[in-house]
């Protein structure tokens, strides 16, 4: 008991200090999830927006499809970008492996489905009650996507977080591709697993401070804007 | 400002022919011919199922007949000949937006810049007596201000026809009121108004002619006071007396 709570001790020193160690790991954590959910928001946004307006053979299936891949495991995704960028693979000759590119886009793999499946389902509601609207203002397809992507903008940030979420605090993926290099590619998530197993639980314990601290901040962030947005009856 | 004095210079035909719409074996809309195109204000009646949201929605291309096409001034609907004809619908469906945003956004649709179509979005406001709640978010306000604000905005693309699915259903009588005197003005301007209705007293304030439909089909097209004083079906003369047509 007396070392976990030196371990404490040491963690909030390491906070409160703003170890250099720490603030690196932290700002590349950042760094790599945010970018990720920027690539999956980009990809799945659009993506599912589309799959909630289009009718066409097959689209159950899709649907169906991308809804199970919500649930796909990190270590299968960091397993097949590995093979991907690996030298034998098809994206080898970038030699991206164990950079930190490569984990944005295993950690963007992973999201994409989560974003697009939620995405989805907000955009159809919204399409239901807007339809025959849009067809009244004259709008084309594109314009219609563009349109009911703005009026799902605050719904749509809880996909965001969701994937954000997912995306920070997994470890399987990102320790496959980036390898857990120390000053390249280690994050939080994988600086935990490895101080832990080392011992250093001061290190350790930071970093999960950090992380849950994020994870709320996060959350608290968007449940403000998005009460803010239904008080004033914009959500 | 918007140019209110000035007169639409004509109205774009709506026509409907051989119209008909059947759902799981049962006809639910059954016209041989329709036509909407002079400056006149139609009221549509009917008991509940008579087909008349479903005629007005299909003359507007918001449903496909299963039989007959829809033309307007000569041609299937366009999307671009939207600009000219308008619809507020039952339900009028507000954007998650300010009052102002809702009539600028949709005259952006018809190819206004954003500078002119605020300018004649809070033209149109003004001109609903709807300027004060401009700033509103349009999901927070009354049934009353709600409807007024989409008639604002159906009046705001100066539509040559416009159609209006029973637009006072659930108002009170202040707010009906008010309603009847944006679709006087749009009379006025010279838009056609092609009015569905259960408020048989609103009929004969508002009409020029009144339809009756019943079980999918037109019953009788006449001018209001003939409608009313001398029906010439026995469904007219039943409905007109306040019957209940089943």
């Amino acid at each position: 008991m007396h070392s976990f709570a030196e371990a404490f001790g040491q963690a909030f020193a390491l906070i409160v200090n703003f170890d250099a160690d720490l603030r690196e790991i932290v700002f590349l954590s950042l760094q790599v999830s945010l970018t990720a959910v920027l690539v999956a928001a980009i990809i799945g946004l659009p993506f599912g927006a589309l799959l909630a307006v289009s009718r066409f053979p097959g689209r159950g299936a899709l649907v169906v499809g991308i809804t199970a891949l919500m649930g796909l495991p990190p270590v299968v995704v960091g397993l097949v970008v590995y093979l991907l960028l690996s030298n034998a693979g098809v994206l080898g000759p970038l030699q991206l492996l164990y950079t930190p590119t490569a984990m944005i886009i295993a950690q963007a793999l992973l999201i994409t489905p989560i974003i697009a499946a939620l995405a989805r389902q907000t955009i159809e509601d919204l399409n239901d009650e807007y339809d025959q609207q849009m067809t009244l203002f004259g709008l084309n397809a594109i314009q219609r996507l563009v349109t009911l992507l703005w009026e799902g903008r605050f719904s749509l940030m809880t996909a965001l977080l969701a994937g954000f979420g997912r995306a920070i605090a997994e470890v399987g993926a990102v320790i496959v591709v980036g390898g857990n290099i120390n000053h390249v590619t280690r994050v939080m998530t994988t600086t935990i697993a490895l101080e832990t197993a080392k011992g250093n639980l001061a290190l350790a314990l930071g970093l999960g401070i950090i992380l849950v601290a994020i994870a709320v901040t996060v959350n608290a962030m968007v449940f403000a804007l998005r009460g803010t947005a239904e008080r004033a009856a914009y959500a | 400002m918007l140019d209110r004095t000035s007169q639409i210079a004509a109205v774009t035909p709506v026509c409907g022919r051989a119209l008909q719409i059947t759902r799981a074996g049962r006809v639910l809309l059954d016209v041989s011919d329709i036509e909407f195109g002079e400056r006149s204000v139609t009221a549509i009646v009917g008991p509940n199922g008579a087909g008349k949201s479903m005629l007005i929605k299909t003359l507007c291309g918001l449903m496909r007949p299963d039989r007959g096409n829809v033309t307007w001034n000569g041609r299937p609907p366009a999307r671009s000949d939207y600009r000219r004809l308008g619809m507020l619908l039952q339900h009028p469906v507000l954007l998650r937006r300010s009052a102002l945003a809702n009539v600028a956004y949709a005259l952006k649709c018809a190819g206004h810049d954003r500078s002119r179509a605020e300018r004649l979005a809070l033209a149109a406001l003004e001109h609903a007596g709807l300027s004060h709640i401009a700033a509103t978010s349009a999901r927070r306000l009354s049934g009353g201000e709600k409807q007024r604000l989409a008639m604002a905005r159906a009046m705001a693309m100066r539509p040559e026809i416009l159609f209006l699915d029973e637009p006072t259903a659930s108002l009170d009588p202040a707010s009906t009121l008010r309603i009847e005197e944006m679709i006087d003005k749009a009379r006025e301007e010279g838009t056609s108004i092609v009015l569905v209705t259960h408020d048989m007293a609103q009929a004969r304030r508002l009409a020029d002619t009144v339809m009756l439909m019943h079980r999918g089909g037109i019953v009788e097209h006449a001018p209001t006071q003939r409608f009313f004083d001398a029906p010439a079906t026995d469904e007219a003369r039943a409905f007109a007396a306040g019957e209940i047509l089943i």
